[in-house]
This record gives C-alpha cells, sequence and structure tokens, in this order.
C-alpha cells in the first residue's frame, strides 16, 4: 500500500513526458526525480539558474556550488546548462517552461492558487512561484486533499492571498486527480479504495464526475 | 571608477570603504554564490543601519543570518527568507524592515540597474495582494505594472576566478545573482577563489569585465562556509 505522498509523486509523473522542460517546485515536487525513469529525457528546470538538474549519483561527492532552489545538492545531466537568475526568469516568462510542479495551501474552481502567505502565521516571502504560477503553460498542484485538521484546501474561492489568479491546470491529491476546466473540476482519476460520495465529502468545491470514465490511481 | 591596476587590495581594506547606513547588495542564491569572506569582513568592522538586498536570509548563522543577528540591518530587499528563523523573527518584531519581491521580478529590478535603464513594465503580479501599490500604465491595449530598478551603493560579490583588473568567471549555480549585481551598484568589491594576472582568463569565458569592478580580494575555498547546508534530496 502506498503512502499518500508516493500516491501523488506516482500519479504527477504521469504528466511528465520526454523531451519536455519541467520545473520542479521546493518540498514533495523536487521527489519527483525519483519518479522519473532514467533513460527519459527532459531537462528539470530550478530556478536557481539550472537546465537538467538531475540526482547525484549514489555514493558521489556533492559539488558545494551545484544546488537546487530547495538547497538540494544536484548534479546536471547531458545537455544542461547554467546561468543568472535573471535569464532563468527571463526562460519562465518567455514560457520556454512547460510544466511546473507545486503545492498548495489553498486551490479553488477556477483555478486560483494560493501558496505563499497565511496572513499573521506564514510570510517568508514568495520566492519564484509567481512568475512560475503566471507564466508555465501547464500548472500541476500537489497537495494533500485537506488540511491536517481536515479542511479541505479544494475550494469554490480561494481565502488566502493568491500566488497568481487562474493558473492551475491539475490538481492531484492522494485522493483525486482534478482537471480546472471551463465548466469547473473535472475528476479525471480517484484513488482505488474511494467513493465518489467520500471524495465529495472531503472536497470544498463542487466537482464534476462522470463515472464511466473515471481512472483509479 | 578605481584604476585597473589599483583594484587587487586586501579584504580588511575592501570593506573598511563601506559607510554606516550603506545600501548593499549581496550575491548568493542560499550559500552558493554567497560571498561569505566579505561578509564576515563586514560582521568584524561593524558598519551599521545597513540595506542589503539579497535573494534570501541565509541561515541564521551563516552569511547575512549574522549579520541580522548582531542587529546591524535595518531593512532587507529580498524574495524570500524562510530558512532564517532569526530573520523572521526580527521582522515580526519589528526591528528589520523586509521588502519582498517575487524573485524573478528581483533579478530584473538589479538587472535594469545594472544595464542603464530606470525601470521595466510588467505583468508580473498584476491582481495580486504583492503586486499592489505599484504604478499602472495602459500600453498597446494591455495594463502593466512599473517596476523600477534597485541602485546600491555596493555589490558584494562571488566569483569563482578572476584576474587583478576584476574580470569574473563565476561557477555553477554560484552564478545566481552575482553577474546582476555586479553592474547595478556604485561600488563592486568580489571574492574570488583564485586571482590571476591580466591574460590568464579566456576572454570569451569572462562573465563580468573588470569595467563594472571596484576592488578584488583572493579568498581561501578551504574556509568557505558555501554550501555547507545542502542537503540530499
Amino acid at each position: 500500500m502506498p503512502s499518500d505522498q508516493q500516491r501523488i509523486l506516482a500519479r504527477a509523473a504521469r504528466e511528465i513526458t520526454a523531451g519536455q522542460i519541467v520545473n520542479l517546485g521546493i518540498g514533495l515536487p523536487t521527489r519527483l526525480f525519483h519518479y522519473l525513469p532514467p533513460d527519459l529525457e527532459v531537462l528539470v528546470h530550478s530556478e536557481n539558474g539550472v537546465l537538467g538538474c538531475q540526482l547525484i549519483d549514489n555514493g558521489a561527492e556533492a559539488d558545494p556550488e551545484m544546488i537546487d532552489s530547495g538547497g538540494a545538492y544536484i548534479g546536471t545531466r547531458p545537455g544542461a546548462s547554467v546561468f543568472d537568475s535573471a535569464l532563468s526568469f527571463a526562460m519562465i516568462r518567455r514560457r520556454r517552461v512547460g510544466i511546473t510542479f507545486m503545492g498548495a495551501f489553498e486551490v479553488d474552481r477556477q483555478g486560483n492558487l494560493a501558496n505563499w502567505k497565511i496572513p499573521g502565521k506564514f510570510s517568508p516571502g514568495i520566492g519564484g512561484a509567481m512568475e512560475l504560477a503566471q507564466k508555465v503553460e501547464r500548472l500541476v498542484v500537489l497537495c494533500s486533499h485537506n488540511d491536517k485538521h481536515g479542511n479541505p484546501k479544494i475550494l469554490e474561492h480561494c481565502r488566502l492571498p493568491l500566488t497568481a489568479p487562474r493558473c492551475v491546470s491539475l490538481i492531484i491529491t492522494e485522493k483525486a486527480a482534478m482537471r480546472v476546466t471551463h465548466s469547473g473540476l473535472e475528476v479525471v482519476d480517484i484513488a482505488e479504495d474511494l467513493s465518489v460520495d467520500a471524495l465529495r465529502a472531503a472536497t470544498g468545491a463542487e466537482l464534476i464526475i462522470d463515472e464511466s470514465r473515471l481512472g483509479r490511481f | 571608477m578605481t584604476r585597473l591596476n589599483d583594484k587587487y587590495m586586501d579584504i580588511d581594506a575592501a570593506i573598511a570603504r563601506i559607510e554606516d547606513g550603506a545600501s548593499i547588495m549581496v550575491g548568493g542564491f542560499g550559500s552558493p554564490g554567497t560571498p561569505f569572506a566579505l561578509l564576515d569582513a563586514l560582521l568584524e568592522q561593524g558598519q551599521r543601519r545597513l540595506t542589503l538586498i539579497k535573494n534570501d536570509a541565509n541561515e541564521s548563522d551563516i552569511g547575512i543570518g549574522k549579520l541580522i543577528g548582531a542587529g546591524r540591518v535595518d531593512r532587507l530587499i529580498t524574495s524570500h527568507i524562510g530558512l532564517n528563523r532569526v530573520a523572521i523573527e526580527e521582522m515580526n518584531a519589528g526591528r528589520l524592515t523586509v521588502e519582498i519581491h517575487p524573485q524573478g521580478l528581483l533579478a530584473e529590478k538589479i538587472r535594469c540597474a545594472g544595464a542603464g535603464h530606470f525601470g521595466f513594465l510588467t505583468d508580473i503580479g498584476l491582481g495580486t495582494e504583492i503586486g499592489e501599490g505599484r504604478r499602472e500604465i495602459d500600453f498597446d491595449g494591455k495594463t502593466w505594472a512599473v517596476e523600477p530598478a534597485i541602485h546600491a551603493d555596493v555589490a558584494l560579490v562571488h566569483a569563482d576566478l578572476a584576474d587583478r583588473y576584476g574580470n569574473l568567471v563565476y561557477r555553477g549555480t554560484a552564478i545566481n545573482f552575482n553577474p546582476l549585481m555586479a553592474m547595478a551598484a556604485e561600488r563592486v568589491i568580489a571574492q574570488a577563489f583564485a586571482v590571476k594576472a591580466p591574460g590568464g582568463l579566456v576572454p570569451e569565458q569572462i562573465h563580468t569585465p573588470c569595467a563594472f569592478v571596484s576592488q578584488i580580494v583572493q579568498v581561501d575555498p578551504a574556509t568557505s562556509e558555501q554550501g555547507r547546508r545542502a542537503h540530499a534530496i
């Protein structure tokens, strides 16, 4: 039985296809590295200035001047490049990064995303999240379906300050994969052991569910 | 501007020219590219009421974290301070003014200063809280926010290699904000792991031409803190 995080990551890895330029956000999304087949030709962008990050080989010594944006030691794969921070964000604003994965405090039915600030509680800054959210064509949110108090993170309308409006393409939680469409949140896949009613009960937004086409994961 | 043959100097002499109340750009994203030796000399010399401009606040016991902890920084212009508990406490207690910019805008505002421009127009952050308070203008049928350049009195940068004229070559993810800041401040102090005689670097591989650099000091990589806090994925 996979853990919730393993389930999210395994499902998320299916969104990455050969030839893509991929950005992995800090935290859970960075762990997608472990789910990419070694022979898959993708370049992982890290906003501190690398295109073509990869995991360091087991046992290899880390280069102290090579980290990703989350502060982890990284290596580079063939075809990689390194560059300054202005260029790194030019790459993002010019929409050369095809897909990005990031966490969320809240995400809503319109694809609005809040993941940088909880007023009065948590405001460490926004880092590169705003440009990525606004400019990367495909933004996949990876998060737990509910917060630690059991409240839904997927809502009709975000209440927290937005990272960017209408930016999310797909939401993957341990309970479901949900596509943001013009008509609302469409459930693509539901967790293997979960009923449609249980999913609706755990969600703070209306869901579009066609049980005849529902995938399991 | 410093004469070419007067730039190579002792670290204490380079830092001694920084005054109380100075605005200082500091290179680095996390540890790589942070000019740790220059920052330690600044801590030692005691300059106060500083405004620092750096992508992040390092961690509380290294880099600019030490200056913030010692109460020497009044204001920090940054994109993220999440790894520095002390900086967050100082901010919440009202002792440190923190101005947050999205990282790409911060980089571009510094790049613009280095390119000699007033600023730029952007659609980043429109309709969000972080974009509030900016002047907006309509141009070509779209709304844009005005983002003025960020200038500073001094930039402290870290390079891998340099020559005595102040030509700089960066390495790996230690590049980050360094080449941008090396063009954006009135006075640019660079530290490098090796400082060669003029001619010792390949001209096509120089990232920052010496015309932008005021002082150059050599530091020992063995005493550097860089990369110390990185971790495995």
